[in-house]
């Protein structure tokens, strides 16, 4: 063999404490060695071509770079053999950097084991086979989970960049919470005015495949070719004939008697709806626990008077199956609630507020619906218990946020903004009223946020007071809130006509279902992980898979739709070539050796290991054996370890090349 | 059923009435107490408002001669006297130099093998049925105020007894008794505690917020399971400015009405507010 070994100094980082010219003469004493150099920078141009003329010059068959970690620049090291017409899995780097130099001060000493680390790697690239990356075909659509405004700008982005999105939301409407808010802070414009535009290009958009009241079911496959089972549940009509005109709705017997999830319970809405005017598709639903028909098996009404047939009591869930290259999840939040909740959960809820026995201790998205146009009281704010105006309002924020004995240490973000724009809206609407705001701290970083605190304290006289609530009690017809006043070190009680707590955004309660089945890490509140919260904040660990909006952590809306366009460029960025190239070390099987134990199975932590039956010529079944799906192995070998019949090899790291670098220490 | 007893300093002074309760109705229901011998003093607020250490060993002493008698639950009646012990149970447990010390006074002994009850807790072993089984007179229409004070629900991490902020076990028991529980706010507000004996006035002002409230919810009688709480709620009526004259009487003494045990037997004669227009309902 002729191997060319290349030692770099490093500047002076592994030349303090490392004689590189040493090491250099050492290793060219090495059997198989046919040239050994040492320069100061290896990576630099002049150091890569000292690499490249080499290969070219002495013909060499196998270069050894000791340098810097391989998570530096194998790539860069392997780059410039490939140049030089070698196969860039003939080049081995030894560390001689973060294992050696960096962590040892004899010089002596270090050298020594700077010269035992080349022979290792030396030893090692003696057995390398040429190996080439594995080529895996991209499927150019994308799926977005979750239709709020996260996935709405992630679906557009994508479909407007030419290619497919199937947009899945689990709701019988897009649009989330943002839909149900009344207007949206710094600048108070209407919510609603900016988003339908939106949902109404999603649903006319050629490239959209629009599936509400749908939820993902099964994830199969890997980076660029992904199999999603997704379940369309049953809406009960037939989407084809319905035209949206609503008589079903009206004529509905239960009519206002089930939960309007869409106002928060503040009023009903009838079995057979549409979740809100604007929405999308403008198709309605049969909740069949609360409909008539499900419960008795009489009624039907709605069928009745339907006349365009459209209605299907025995319509059933449909599973579809679409293979996609990407996957965005964007599931966004859920509320905080008060009540009291199953010792299981996290969730302990305020006793001190009344576990939301009171009508008018209300939450902040319940708020938003009595202020919004659209809502149960059309804008006018008007308590839920007996539509009187409140002439006394009490805010209280940090309600579940911070509060470690509710089980929740975080902040949930938007509430100083959201609270100073609810007290600014009750201002607007009910001027003799007086709106006060207990807080813990203030934190409105952002463009023009301070400004909007500000201008609620100061034009709009709002009431801050710095302190904790700690308990709501009602006497006659006042919410008797009984507060302190930090700044003061005063008690403060106030006879409120209504309270408004500003609870704290949660993770979704199913989001660790979701998270298993596509493999996304999460966090102890169920917020779902990204690879570094820096520099790689909207990509997970399982690849092609990227998070947008606030199922990650707490967010507004600015925010969220930054995050789900960024989500949508790293989908491009995979669906801009036509095959993926991934790193040949990867697991492979002996079939012949193969006993079908499947302990490989078992531990294999990225589900690669496949089941493959071993056939004769007549069809008829020998065996079967274990079968690794190269496209989802990481190579980190643990089904290598567990073979009892060592029938597993990791190519590029197999028994033969460890067990040589071992016998050369 | 047999059961370790801790009185403390207030049931054999200012809540003896408690103490003489306690016993004819755990007679009735089949509960034998078993007093610890030569117990002392737990330590109250006097102790843990002055050194901390001593807070701690004054009770532990009481759990290390329960041990010695075999006992392995031990009824606290007193609320203070009951968080006293099961905080300083909790602490020695944490706090592996204290306990090392305790052990130096007290001989080695198994502290985590004595279980702490408060009246509740014993209520709620006896059982609701049995109470039932054994009442005489159901105390229909009676409408009772339960009040739970401060230290009977806190801390919840260490008592893991109902729920600091909404109790509702009291309730529970008292309405085995046919009584009718009320829903009011002041439950667990602060009665003013031992304020009372240097700052009359505090105890006064708080603990008339807790009668008015009662009051105003209906409440016939507010019952209690604390001698503090008792003694403010009761003797400190007279001073308020409302002159409601509401009857303040322990839980044990509530549940002996049922059981039909005389009212001077239970020691309501003893109290500063009179429970005359309660035990007119009563008949």
């Amino acid at each position: 063999m002729r191997i060319g070994v290349f030692i770099c100094h490093c500047g002076e980082n592994i030349g303090r404490t490392v004689d590189c010219p040493e090491v250099s003469r050492a290793a060219g004493k090495f059997p198989g060695v046919a040239v050994s150099i040492d320069y100061k920078y290896m990576c630099s141009d002049p150091g890569q071509n000292l690499i490249k003329n080499a290969i070219k010059e002495k013909n060499l068959d196998a270069v050894v770079v000791g340098s810097c970690s391989p998570h530096m620049h194998e790539k860069t090291f392997r780059k410039a053999c490939s140049d030089a017409g070698l196969n860039q899995y003939l080049c081995e780097i030894a560390n001689l950097r973060e294992q050696c130099s960096w962590v040892h001060e004899d010089i002596p000493m270090a050298t020594a084991k700077a010269i035992d680390l080349v022979r290792i790697a030396v030893e090692k690239v003696k057995r390398d086979a040429p190996l080439i990356t594995i080529k895996v075909p991209v499927t150019k659509r994308a799926l977005v989970i979750g239709g709020g405004i996260s996935g709405i700008q992630s679906a557009l982005d994508i479909a407007n960049a030419g290619f497919e999105v199937v947009l899945v939301e689990k709701e019988p409407s897009i649009g989330g919470h943002m839909s149900q808010l009344s207007e949206t802070f710094p600048t108070l414009d209407c919510s609603q005015c900016i988003l339908t535009p939106r949902m109404v290009e999603v649903y006319q958009h050629p490239k959209i495949k629009l599936l509400t009241y749908s939820e993902v079911e099964k994830v199969e496959g890997f980076i660029g070719n992904f199999k999603v089972t997704i379940r369309k549940k049953a809406r009960s009509i037939d989407e084809t004939k319905c035209t949206g005109c609503g008589d079903c709705a009206q004529k509905c017997p239960i009519k206002k008697k089930a939960f309007s999830e869409f106002d928060e319970g503040l009023i009903n809405r009838p079995a057979i709806y549409v979740p809100f005017p604007q929405a999308v598709p403008n198709i309605p639903v049969i909740d069949r626990t609360a409909c008539t028909y499900y419960q008795t098996g009489k009624c039907q009404l709605c069928k009745k008077v339907c006349g365009r047939e459209a209605i299907s009591f025995d319509q059933e869930d449909i599973l579809l199956t679409e293979n996609v290259g990407s996957i965005i999840v964007a599931t966004g939040y859920t509320l905080y609630t008060i009540d009291k909740k199953p010792e299981e959960s996290p969730i302990k809820g305020y006793g001190e507020y009344g576990y939301g026995k009171y009508k008018d201790v209300i939450a902040g998205l319940q708020f938003e619906r009595i202020a919004s146009a659209s809502g149960p009281t059309s804008g006018e704010i008007l308590r839920p218990s007996d539509k009187t105006v409140p002439k006394k309002v009490v805010f209280i924020q940090c309600v579940g946020s911070r509060d470690e004995s509710k089980g929740f240490s975080y902040c949930s973000k938007i509430c100083c903004m959201y609270t100073a724009k609810h007290a600014m809206l009750y201002k607007h609407k009910v001027h003799d009223g007086e709106a006060y705001v207990f807080y813990m701290d203030i934190r409105s970083g952002g463009k023009m946020y301070d400004e909007f605190v500000r201008r609620a304290i100061e034009e709009d006289h709002v009431k801050y007071i710095r302190g904790r609530v700690s308990r709501i009690y009602e006497e006659n017809g006042k919410y008797i809130v009984k507060g302190e006043d930090t700044l003061s070190g005063m008690p403060v009680t106030i006879d409120a006509d209504l309270v408004v707590l500003a609870t704290a955004m949660t993770a979704q309660h199913d989001s660790s279902k979701l998270a298993q089945k596509i493999g996304i890490p999460y966090d102890k509140y169920g917020f779902y992980n990204e690879v570094h919260p820096k520099l790689r904040p909207v990509e997970v660990s399982t690849a092609g898979v990227f998070l947008a909006g606030a199922c990650q952590s707490p967010k507004d809306i600015p925010e969220s739709v930054a995050m789900a366009s960024a989500a949508a460029c790293k989908s491009l960025v995979l669906f801009g070539s036509d095959f993926l190239e991934r790193e040949p070390t990867v697991a492979k099987v002996n079939e012949s050796v193969c006993a079908g134990c499947f302990y490989c199975r078992k531990v294999c932590a990225y589900n690669a290991i496949e089941i493959k039956e071993i056939k004769d010529r007549q069809g008829k079944l020998i065996k079967t054996v274990a079968y690794v799906n190269s496209g989802l192995c990481q190579g980190c070998g643990t089904c290598n370890a567990v073979c009892p019949s060592k029938s597993v090899e990791l190519i590029g790291f197999n028994d033969e090349e460890i067990y040589a670098e071992i016998n050369a220490l | 059923m047999k059961i370790g007893y801790y009185p403390g300093c207030s049931l054999s002074g200012t809540g003896r009435e408690y103490d003489l309760s306690l016993k004819k109705v755990l007679n009735l229901l089949d509960v034998e107490l078993e007093e610890i011998s030569d117990w002392s003093c737990c330590g109250a607020t006097s102790a843990h408002a002055t050194n901390h250490l001593l807070s701690t060993i004054l009770p532990v002493r009481n759990l290390a001669l329960g041990k010695k008698q075999n006992l392995t639950e031990l009824l606290a009646p007193c609320a203070a006297c009951y968080n006293r012990l099961i905080v300083s149970q909790y602490e020695i447990e944490k706090n592996p130099q204290v306990k090392k010390q305790a052990f130096e006074l007290f001989g080695e002994f198994d502290s985590k093998g004595i279980s702490i009850i408060n009246i509740i807790e014993l209520f709620q072993k006896i059982g609701k049925d049995k109470i039932i089984e054994k009442r005489e007179i159901e105390l229909k229409g009676i409408k009772a105020a339960c009040y739970y004070g401060c230290l009977l629900v806190r801390p919840f991490e260490i008592t893991g007894f109902d729920d600091s902020e909404q109790p509702h076990s009291m309730e529970e028991i008292i309405s085995a008794a046919g009584a009718v529980p009320i829903d009011w706010n002041y439950k667990i507000e602060c009665c003013g505690a031992s304020h009372s004996i240097a700052h009359k006035e505090i105890a006064v002002d708080l603990s008339e917020k807790i009668i008015n409230d009662a009051s105003k919810h209906g409440a016939d009688v507010i019952v209690v399971a604390c001698p503090m709480c008792h003694s403010n709620l009761d003797m400190r009526q007279k001073a308020m400015k409302k002159n409601i004259k509401m009857p303040v009487l322990y839980l044990s003494e509530f549940i002996g009405l049922s059981l039909g045990i005389g009212a001077n037997e239970l020691g309501l004669n003893l109290h500063f507010i009179s429970s005359d227009l309660l035990l007119e309902k009563v008949k």
